[in-house]
């Protein structure tokens, strides 16, 4: 054999023993998609039983919040391979599921014996289902979450300060029950000296670029009455999008972030609401109930200090909706993998310890448990919260939808720039132009 | 040509000619010249092909459809010129225009005026004026995204520099005015940091401007018994011109396009106020993802740039003639 035969043929060999080894080494590993913050950690803390059960190695991608949407859709739209396993936005299923991004698991839940009716309903409805209200699954519900809120109950229980409330406004200083009480409460607090420092009302959602202001401003509108069709299904706006009771909601809205906001609050998100409120800036503030397990161990302004509560009602009790469903990439090349990782979630065991953890698990076995109110400081106005949730559109023009309503919201409560009701109105106009084009309602 | 310096360049033609193979040398022996520079040239021209020119063509011919790039299972169907319609009666599009022009035209007017300014006071060789003009470039060295972040800090109303500097001047109290989130500030606050950023840039080009006009004109004006004033005028801005004009036509072209400095510092709020063409584009093409419509608006942006470009360049060669 000449030399140059010998060496052709070696380096074969081991390009295919190289090429063996990495795709066995593929079959042992699963990349999970996610957002950074808290709860992503814990899911990697109670992955190490899955990693240990099967053997297979776990890689986590998180992306941090305002790029989320952007990194993960072009990721998917683009067919790539990075993610096997997606914890995706709620709103993000109806383009998954329509542009087969997400594998549809109806099948396999059969197979394996796992039931939707496990999960709490308002969870299996919003971050499994697409069409909405059949039974067509492309997720399992993984982390139940809604706005809420938090606030300084140190501050709320100085006895000088309830006297003062209590003067002006003739009830005790607590918690807010609406919206109205919520605006008086903040502007109780705001430019108040507590311990030597300026402290102001709340810290809400007025982030532009991505759903900041818009899952900020739902919280006050849904409250209201604000609906986004007149029927379910029927796309027929008027008269839902722009009702008194949105037009109400969305000036109380405003009214909040122009009397009780800190200076310069103009284009915040989770983060900013995070640190005013650790740093002592503010008294009450909104935030996704992902983060209330940090915030109730938090060496600051956590403990005693801090107190939680449900997002207030008006005409309705209504929270906006967080939380994710875990699905399948459709491109992944290690499916049985993937479903594996969803056969072990779904386990009730290993849901209980998700929640331990910091997780949300929707499981009822986790929220029917009689010690699970009880089991965090915040957990009871979680399972009122996920009773009363409510969704944007989750449409796969989704992310049309909500740039629309960002620019909307965000010109009116920022920027000053109409009235309620004009924005409204031209929120309508640019989601029927959307739906046109979608060829949901005809031109 | 310098007897040393030909010698070197036929000894290196010697010395390539030899260590050609001599099948390749026989090859390119049977071409003709021009085939030759087409095989040098097209290397370069299938890069420019591929880079530049087909995705032009491609984003012309996809402002025809709905092509939506989140949706690569969908039906692509031609709409004719209904993206460019719609493009050019939606009300926030001008909206848009009219930031960027009100943030180009303003951005040119102070930056010619501050640098050249300050390149004519750094031209009169005062000493330490080489330390000076390199403080004064190091804004300009900076990335747009250091820098954004940076001002963000230094506008913040509770805490940043910029509220107490202002407060110490004027005495108004620093958390009174949100130089981000208000919206009649807030479209001077991007000019005021794009201004601190690209003076410099501009300050160079006018240097050199006023570098390139010979002593002996100024000589001759003093002969003459020309005042100062009239030196200025007469010498100075006429021969510096076209380097102004110039350097106005960067940064005319650099700020249309102004994307990364200002999503940093505003993201385009308060509401819309500082949204400039490039982020209402960027928000159509990827967060809305019309990528029909996001094209459309791509062509009429580069067909106005293109074109003002023309007709600037037009001018500034006649400015360059006389």
């Amino acid at each position: 054999m000449s030399r140059a035969l010998k060496l052709t043929l070696g380096m074969t060999t081991a390009l295919s023993l190289t090429a063996a080894a990495s795709v066995s080494a593929k079959a042992d590993e699963l990349t999970l998609c996610w957002a950074a913050w808290d709860p992503a950690n814990a899911l990697v803390e109670l992955s190490k039983d899955f990693e240990a059960q099967n053997g297979t190695t776990m890689s986590f991608e998180f992306v941090p919040w305002p790029n989320f949407a952007d990194r993960i859709l072009n990721e998917l739209n683009a067919g790539g391979k990075l993610c096997d396993l997606l914890i995706g936005d709620s709103q993000w299923i109806g383009g998954s599921a329509e542009n087969g991004y997400y594998v549809k698991l109806n099948d396999f839940f059969e197979a394996e014996g796992i039931s939707m009716d496990d999960f709490a309903a308002a969870a299996v409805n919003a971050y499994s289902t697409w069409p909405k209200g059949t039974p067509n699954y492309w997720a399992l519900p993984a982390m139940g979450d809604a706005n809420g809120w938090f606030y300084r109950k140190d501050w709320f229980s100085r006895p000088e300060l309830q006297a003062e409330f209590k003067e002006k406004y003739g009830r005790d200083l607590a918690p807010p029950q609406t919206w109205d009480e919520m605006k008086e409460v903040g502007e109780f607090f705001q430019g108040r000296e507590i311990d030597g420092k300026t402290v102001y009302g709340a810290a809400i959602f007025t982030e532009r670029a991505s759903e900041g202001i818009t899952m900020g401003a739902t919280s006050a509108m849904y409250p209201y009455g604000f609906k986004y069709e007149n029927t379910p299904g029927s796309y027929d706006m008027e008269g839902a999008v722009n009702s008194p009771e949105a037009v109400a909601g969305l000036e109380a809205y405003k009214e909040l972030y122009k009397c009780c906001t800190p200076p310069g609050y103009t284009d915040s998100y989770m983060t900013e609401g995070l640190d005013a409120f650790k740093s002592g800036q503010v008294a009450m503030a909104m935030n996704w109930f992902a983060f209330f397990p940090g915030l109730a161990k938090d060496e600051n302004v956590g403990g005693d200090k801090i107190g939680f509560f449900v997002n207030p009602k008006q005409n309705v009790a209504a929270s906006t909706l967080g939380g994710q469903g875990i699905s399948v990439v459709a491109n992944t090349d290690n499916m049985d993998g993937a479903l594996a990782y969803i056969k072990w979630f779904a386990q009730p065991d290993v849901q209980k310890k998700w929640w331990d953890l910091g997780g949300y698990s929707v499981h009822n076995d986790v929220l029917n448990d009689p010690s699970f109110k009880d089991s965090q400081p915040f957990a009871a106005d979680f399972l009122v919260a996920m009773n009363q949730v409510q969704d944007f559109w989750q449409e796969p023009s989704y992310a049309i939808l909500l740039q629309d309503m960002q620019k909307r919201l965000h010109d009116y409560v920022v920027a000053d720039k109409g009235t309620a009701k004009e924005a409204l109105d031209q929120l309508i106009e640019d989601w029927t132009e959307t739906f046109e084009d979608d060829g949901k309602i005809n031109n | 040509m310098n007897e040393r310096f030909s010698t070197t360049l036929e000894g290196t033609a010697d010395a390539a000619a030899r260590s050609t193979p001599p099948a390749v040398a026989r090859r390119l022996r049977g071409l003709s010249d021009r085939a030759i520079a087409w095989i040098f040239i097209s290397p370069t021209i299938i890069l420019l092909l591929a880079i530049n020119i087909f995705p032009l063509c491609w984003a012309i011919y996809l402002s025809f459809t709905n092509y939506r790039a989140n949706r690569p299972n969908s039906e692509v169907e031609g709409v004719g010129l209904r993206n460019f319609e719609r493009v050019l009666t939606d009300g926030d599009t001008w909206l848009a225009m009219q930031a960027t022009a009100h943030f180009v035209f303003w951005t040119i007017v102070l930056q010619t005026l501050i640098g050249f300014t300050l390149a004519y006071l750094i031209d009169r060789k005062f000493r330490g004026h080489a330390f000076w003009t390199t403080v004064i470039l190091i804004p300009m060295m900076l990335s747009p995204a250091v820098v954004g972040n940076f001002w963000r800090f230094l506008y913040q109303p509770q805490i940043g520099l910029f509220n107490y500097i202002v407060s110490f001047f004027t005495g108004v109290e620093p958390s009174s005015f949100q130089m981000l989130g208000d919206v009649t500030l807030a479209p001077w606050a991007i000019i005021i940091v794009d201004t601190w950023m690209w003076t410099p840039y501009v300050m160079l080009i006018c240097l050199a401007g006023l570098r390139s006009i010979p002593d002996y004109i100024y000589e001759a004006a003093e002969v003459d018994r020309a005042s100062p004033w009239r030196q200025f005028w007469s010498i100075t801005i006429p021969m510096a011109l076209p380097f102004i004009m110039l350097a106005v036509l960067f940064r005319g072209i650099e700020n249309f396009k102004m994307f990364d400095m200002v999503v940093l510092l505003t993201g385009g709020g308060p509401g819309s106020t500082t949204e400039l063409a490039s982020i209402t584009l960027k928000r159509e093409a990827f967060e809305s993802w019309r990528t029909g419509r996001a094209s459309a608006f791509a062509i009429i942006l580069f067909v106005a740039v293109f074109g003002l470009a023309n007709i600037y360049v037009k001018a500034l060669n006649r400015v360059k003639q006389r």
